[in-house]
């Protein structure tokens, strides 16, 4: 299969498709600091990004359609190998994972740098990346119109549905109301919306495979021809100056005890605010009774 | 012209009305940051036939609105916007740049912040001004969760997006006053690559629960289909609607439509219930706006506990059969 798949690439047969894709930290598993609500994010458990995930499952469809090879493009700490292999479950062809201790805390500016530089690097005559729309962890939604302006190509935002005309993109999205079909020539980007594109289920047998056997590049950016300086200079035009938790400021009742006890108790203290919500009087309909 | 005072800029959003007010906010938002660094606050506006736009953001505090009107603009085109905001960014180098967060806003002005070579914050929910000058912005992180500070110290212009909603606009003002710079084209623009096949207004179907006053939402915490089976009652009684989280939906235990755990879906209702979640990312960022939260939960430190404005230590299930039987006492249904 894997021969075939590089016979067809070959000869140009088949489309170039790349995938970024990011691990973010799952919240649930973060320990927090209470006293400023701060995360202890290098203790975070990983996974792959949910609109990350809607962009792999689109170009996975397209290979099905039509054939493709799928290149994924990750950047992090050495542990989003796993996003990596995950991928390869899923169906991608290959996976490309940039690791560098410089690049940390790179903001969208730098991020779309980078990544545009490992593609450059890893595979220049891409015919289509797709990304997903935002990441779970940053929301910005920035670095894929970003990248698009970095690698200048065409590239169409939140796509829901997509189709080929020999070389012609045809996207159709829904933004601010508007529904609105775009086309562009490849190569070229789009972002996947979450909307479409519900990602497949892998198979325990294939993660065990993909993490056994999986072709994960591992690079770092001298590897990609960046050095120390290249980096810095287009790491982070932001900085953080602090960062705090807006719900900690919560008032956070805590109720505790029998649930008997607990509903009575809940009820008589929150009786208007639920009545204003449900728009019914609680009290008025017990005195009835 | 000067071309020595500072000036912020708001880009002139008025494709439908939720656009247009978001771009009248960020005006009065801007106004008050104009005066702590003595700038002028601008509009850029693009499109054709765009006047009554320019009248209305004067009146909403606009000093300058710079104006491109042609037909070549009617449609909404990021390549041919992001073109022109650059040209003219570079020509009169404002020190801020502020955006709608609004599907094209926020890739407009990422696009742009690129070609500019400067940061850009994303759905900002606070903006003000540091002692030193800088624009301190406010944006969400981890579903709400996090709040962080950020600024732009050494590029310029300072960019951001801004949610809707965030700002207050100013009330009309028809005696106000500003410049109206009408703006030509230039004819060496690149040809867009990106072509516009059709556009038409059509709205996603509104899901109920996206409007619910009151929603009841299950985890799997709530221990099993049937005892999820339960929410249904609770929010029947509550006039209310059912969501369910991922893992939920995926155990079918619920319908898919009831899934609350995407980051582009928000639910804010004036009451939520929250049994047995433990509080995902995708989940957590789907109901931040919410404006009052129940929680249950076995798990005191549950993320979707610490969120809570009331967090009940307990099993999800009993207290939802707990609360069912003494809502039907209190309410006739």
């Amino acid at each position: 299969m894997h021969d075939l798949y590089l016979q067809n690439l070959a000869e140009n047969k088949m489309l170039k498709l790349l995938v970024c894709i990011k691990q973010v930290p799952m919240v649930t598993e973060l320990p927090w600091d209470a006293k400023n609500g701060t995360l202890k994010r290098e203790l975070a458990e990983g996974m792959m990004n949910t609109a990350c995930k809607h962009a792999l499952e689109a170009a996975l469809q397209i290979k099905e359609e039509r054939g493709a090879y799928i290149t994924t493009i990750t950047m992090g700490p050495p542990m989003a190998e796993e996003v990596a292999r995950e991928a390869l479950a899923m169906g991608a062809d290959k996976g490309v994972l940039l690791t560098d201790k410089d690049m940390a805390g790179s903001d969208t500016f730098g991020t779309s740098f980078v990544l545009a530089r490992i593609i450059e690097h890893v595979c220049p005559d891409f015919d289509l990346i797709l990304c997903g729309t935002q990441t779970s962890d940053s929301e910005t939604a920035q670095v894929g119109p970003q990248l698009a302006e970095e690698l200048d190509v065409p590239g169409v935002c939140s796509v829901e549905h997509l189709e080929f005309n020999r070389r012609t993109l045809r996207t159709v999205r829904l933004s601010d109301n508007y529904l609105e079909i775009l086309e562009f020539d490849l190569p070229g980007l789009i972002t996947v919306s979450t909307q479409q594109f519900a990602p497949r289920y892998v198979e325990l047998k294939g993660l065990e495979d993909a993490f056994n056997k999986g072709d994960v590049a591992i690079l770092d950016g001298h590897s990609i021809g960046l050095d120390a300086d290249c980096i810095s200079a287009n790491r982070s035009f932001t900085n953080i100056q602090d960062v705090y938790s807006p719900i900690a400021s919560k008032k956070n009742v805590v109720l505790k005890g029998s649930a008997k006890k607990i509903v009575e108790h809940f009820l008589s203290r929150y009786e208007d605010k639920l009545s204003g919500a449900i728009g019914k009087d609680l009290k008025a309909q017990e005195k009835i009774r | 012209m000067t071309g020595k005072r500072r000036s912020i800029w708001v880009f002139g959003d008025y494709r439908n009305f939720f656009q247009n007010r978001v771009t009248l906010q960020l005006l009065s938002r801007a106004v008050d940051l104009a005066a702590k660094i003595n700038a002028e606050v601008c509009v850029v506006l693009l499109g054709y036939e765009v006047e009554e736009w320019v009248g209305e953001y004067i009146a909403h505090g606009a000093q300058r609105v710079y104006v491109y009107d042609h037909p070549s603009l009617k449609d909404y085109n990021q390549e041919i916007y992001v073109a022109l905001l650059e040209r003219l960014a570079q020509e009169h180098s404002p020190e801020i740049i502020l955006v709608g967060a609004t599907s094209f806003g926020r890739e407009l002005a990422s696009r742009l912040a690129k070609r500019l070579k400067t940061g850009l914050t994303a759905d900002c929910v606070g903006l003000d001004i540091h002692d030193d000058g800088q624009l301190i912005q406010t944006s969400p992180a981890f579903g709400g969760n996090l709040y962080a500070r950020i600024v732009t110290p050494e590029h310029r212009p300072q960019m951001a997006t801004v949610r809707p909603g965030v700002f207050q606009e100013i009330p009309h003002n028809y005696n106000a006053s500003g410049e109206i710079v009408i703006l030509k084209i230039p004819d060496d623009l690149p040809r867009p690559r990106v072509h516009l096949i059709h556009s038409e207004i059509k709205s996603r179907p509104a899901q109920k629960i996206e409007s619910a006053k009151v929603v009841v939402c299950g985890g799997r915490g709530m221990g099993s289909k049937n005892k999820f089976k339960n929410l249904n009652e609770l929010a029947r009684i509550l006039g209310g609607e059912v969501g369910a989280t991922r893992p939920v939906v995926y155990s079918d235990w619920a319908d898919s439509e009831c899934l609350v755990g995407q980051t582009d879906k928000h639910i804010k209702p004036q009451l939520l219930f929250s049994f047995g979640i433990s509080g995902a990312i995708q989940h957590t960022a789907a109901i931040e706006n919410s404006d009052f939260i129940i929680a249950v939960n076995k798990n005191p430190n549950a993320t979707m506990m610490k969120m809570a404005d009331v967090a009940i230590v307990a099993d999800a299930n009993q207290i939802c059969t707990a609360l069912i039987k003494e809502l039907k006492k209190r309410i006739r249904c």
